[in-house]
């Protein structure tokens, strides 16, 4: 670990890999993919070095599922992939909710849909994360905007995967996962660490899913090998663990497990607020898009438009909050993403008419420039 | 000693959800029974499964246990073995689990030669939907997905998961109980990928629609059709066309995936320390 | 589990217990006991008939598909579990 702090010219998926090691993960599972491929690379060669196993899969969906299994050890597990294996992922990302398993998955975004353009970012997957798999379910979706910033936020990816027992979506894009960047990694010992609750009562006393036993929302959870021998499985299930259609028992489970987004909003979400006090327009960005929002808005104040920008780690649960707040002050707020406009449209929702909301859309495969937001928030 | 059965059942979750006569809880008494032979201590063994009739076995067994989703169990039990080697981990599922979707992790999991035990419950149709065709199906036989008469060939899943680098194969019957159960101690004994199939009868749907109206019809069907390996090796071609092999079918040595990766770790700590 | 005496070859008349709340009905154990200690009445479940015949051979146990049939073991001579080897054919 890194002792001391160091500063690298380190790559987006580099410090994915290394984030992930530094927060304690010790099992990967991935399959290659462009662009992602990197972060198993990295992975193949560090894990052994601190005790931890990588492995390379039939496919995305093999390595999800290991990733569950290494989890139910005990042990901070991953996986890394890109919109294609994020698809076939989706069936085991259902299961690690329904049975609370903690997992992180990277899904570096590229250009859509289908094989799409495999070597050109976008941000269209932002919907996917949050409703990819079916049924109602949580799910945390973090989105880092450099690469200094994917090594501390992978980080509480996996910290909130372990708190709250629950799939992390970790969505990069290109442009963030293979640019290079000075990073100055952080002391090991300043690096807030959490890990599961594990149960304290005796095994024969251990109802796996009793969240009465935690703090009402997230039950402890055992390793398996560990003597408590208790069972998960995908269908509803009772507080034992075991099947159950009983509608009252249902309706209790996923009411409980849907309640981990709000119960844990406030704890999960990173937004940033740059010249927001006095501006009079704002952008709304996230991902590799806010760095072009941030140069935008420079450019704008230089021009006397009092502009400001609202940059968003976490995409789910949104910040409805931090919108509908700054919509109350903004004449107008324009929203640039990579994509069709996703985003834009939980945007408009949060901000309740407050304020009109402009979608800047750009799908040729080509990262959204400063000079385009620039010219957006003139036209407002 | 030998314990009662009942020893590694959630009693409180029994009787069980298979219908009167299926052969699942004669197989799962045949792997209690292995589990028991070869006196594992219970904290120990973790029981994988996917969905369908016989994947809902671990609920009622005292054990780690986890129901996975279709197809997947091998893929989820290779997480957990290579997390916890020391760990016994046995996938039990259906033919339709492990041959149709999860064929793909059957024979990479083979092919890895991971310490992993599979037990196939092969009851040749998918039961918990109500009776389709698998890839295990005979062709000829009737089911609600062949209406007309199944027009495909079944796998011969234990060539099938040998060729794929297994280090043990084998094939028993619920008919055979007892050697079916001595089949996978061995296979458990195994140290590498170890695939018992177990041909299981599901009079519900299987014996329904194919003129066999009950559990003691099917096994009597077995009864004339089973033959050991040894009376196989003296019979011809078309003397073994409408029979089934029972016994150990298949065994190698090959190093253990987990084991191996310890050689990864070795020079990982290696290249480290000539780095320092 | 239900100890039967220790003198001589303990004569039970309750060789095997069935739990009827398990038991489905099926007649596997009634079909394959090569003793017929077993039956099994009209819409009713698996019953212990003519004990006495009970050679403890454990078929019955190791082929219920419900695991609703326990041998006991017979007095302190603690045969293994599955009395003599016997019964189906043992490829």
């Amino acid at each position: 670990m890194h002792s001391k702090t160091d500063t690298r010219l380190m790559q987006g998926n580099e410090a994915c890999a290394e984030g992930a090691i530094a927060a304690g993960m010790r099992f990967f599972a991935g399959y290659p993919i462009t662009p992602s491929t990197e972060i198993a690379e990295e992975l193949a060669a560090l894990l052994p070095k601190v005790g931890g196993k990588f492995l390379q899969m039939e496919d995305e969906i093999a390595s999800i599922s290991a990733v569950i299994g290494a989890s139910l050890t005990g042990a901070k597990s991953m996986t890394a992939t890109s919109g294609p294996g994020f698809s076939l992922k989706q069936e085991s990302i259902g299961f690690a909710a329904i049975a609370e398993i903690p997992c992180v998955i990277v899904n570096v975004m590229r250009a859509g849909p289908s094989t799409g353009v495999p070597t050109a970012p976008s941000q269209a997957d932002v919907m996917q994360a949050r409703w990819g798999t079916h049924g109602d379910h949580p799910v945390v979706v973090l989105c880092p905007t450099s690469v200094a910033e994917t090594y501390t936020l992978i980080v509480e990816a996996f910290n909130i995967s372990e708190r709250w027992r629950i799939p992390v979506i970790f969505l990069m894009d290109e442009v963030i996962a293979h640019m290079r960047e000075k990073v100055t990694i952080p002391d090991s010992s300043q690096l807030r660490i959490v890990d599961r609750a594990r149960p304290t009562c005796k095994p024969e006393d251990y109802l796996p899913f009793d969240a009465d036993a935690g703090d009402g929302v997230v039950p402890p959870m055992a390793d398996f090998g560990t003597g408590y021998r208790y069972h998960l499985t995908g269908l509803t299930h009772d507080k034992t663990g075991f099947p159950t259609g009983k509608r009252p028992e249902v309706d209790t489970l996923i009411r409980r497990l849907y309640s981990k987004m709000d119960k844990a909003k406030q704890e999960v979400t990173f937004v940033d607020e740059v010249l927001i006090e006095d501006a009079d327009v704002a952008v709304f960005a996230y991902g590799i898009t806010a760095r072009a929002g941030a140069k935008a808005v420079r450019d704008a104040r230089a021009e006397g438009i009092s502009a400001g920008l609202v940059r968003t780690k976490t995409l789910w649960p949104f910040p409805d909050e931090h919108v509908e707040r700054i919509a109350s002050t903004v004449r107008a707020i324009v929203v640039p993403e990579m994509n069709m406009g996703q985003l834009v449209h939980e945007v408009e929702r949060a901000s309740k008419g407050k304020t009109k909301v402009v979608s800047l859309t750009r799908v040729d495969a080509e990262p959204i420039s400063p000079d385009e937001i620039l010219s957006a928030l003139k036209e407002v | 000693m030998a314990k009662p059965i009942t020893y590694y059942l959630r009693k409180d979750k029994m009787p069980h959800i298979w219908c009167e006569g299926c052969g699942h809880g004669i197989v799962l008494g045949a792997v209690l029974r292995a589990i028991d032979s070869l006196e594992l201590d219970k904290n120990n063994v973790c029981v994988v499964s996917g969905i369908g009739c016989a994947s809902r076995a671990p609920g009622y067994l005292d054990f780690d246990t986890l129901h996975t989703t279709h197809g997947r169990a091998l893929a989820f039990a290779t997480g957990i073995k290579m997390m916890k080697p020391k760990l016994n981990v046995i996938v039990l599922a259906g033919d339709g689990d492990l041959a149709a979707i999860g064929g793909n992790h059957l024979i990479h999991a083979a092919r890895r030669n991971i310490n992993l035990t599979t037990v196939c419950f092969n009851n040749s149709i998918y039961g918990m939907t109500s009776g389709q065709y698998s890839p295990m199906t005979p062709t000829g036989k009737m089911a609600t997905t062949a209406p007309y008469g199944h027009i495909e060939e079944p796998f011969d899943l234990c060539d099938l998961v040998f060729a794929a680098g297994a280090s043990f194969v084998g094939r028993g019957a619920t008919y055979h109980a007892r050697p079916l159960s001595r089949l996978i101690a061995k296979a458990i004994s195994t140290d590498g990928f170890a695939f018992v199939e177990a041909i299981s009868q599901c009079p519900t749907y299987f014996g329904r629609r194919n003129k066999m109206r009950n559990a003691l019809a099917m096994l009597d069907w077995q009864k004339e059709h089973a033959v050991t390996t040894k009376a196989a090796s003296k019979l011809s071609p078309e003397e073994l066309a409408d029979k089934f092999v029972i016994g150990e079918l298949g065994t190698r040595t090959r190093p253990e995936y987990t084991k191996r990766y310890e050689d990864i770790i070795a020079a990982a700590a290696k290249e480290t320390d000539d780095n320092v | 589990m239900q100890r039967s005496g220790n003198a001589g070859p303990a004569v039970n008349s309750r060789p095997v217990i069935v739990n009827d709340r398990w038991c489905k009905g099926c007649d596997i154990c009634v079909v394959f006991c090569p003793k017929k200690v077993l039956e099994r009445p009209e819409g009713g479940k698996a019953q212990v008939v003519r004990g006495e015949d009970c050679t403890r051979c454990g078929i019955c146990e190791m082929m219920c598909p419900d695991f609703a049939i326990t041998l006991v073991p017979a007095g302190d001579k603690m045969e293994s579990r599955f009395g003599r080897l016997g019964g189906n054919a043992d490829a």
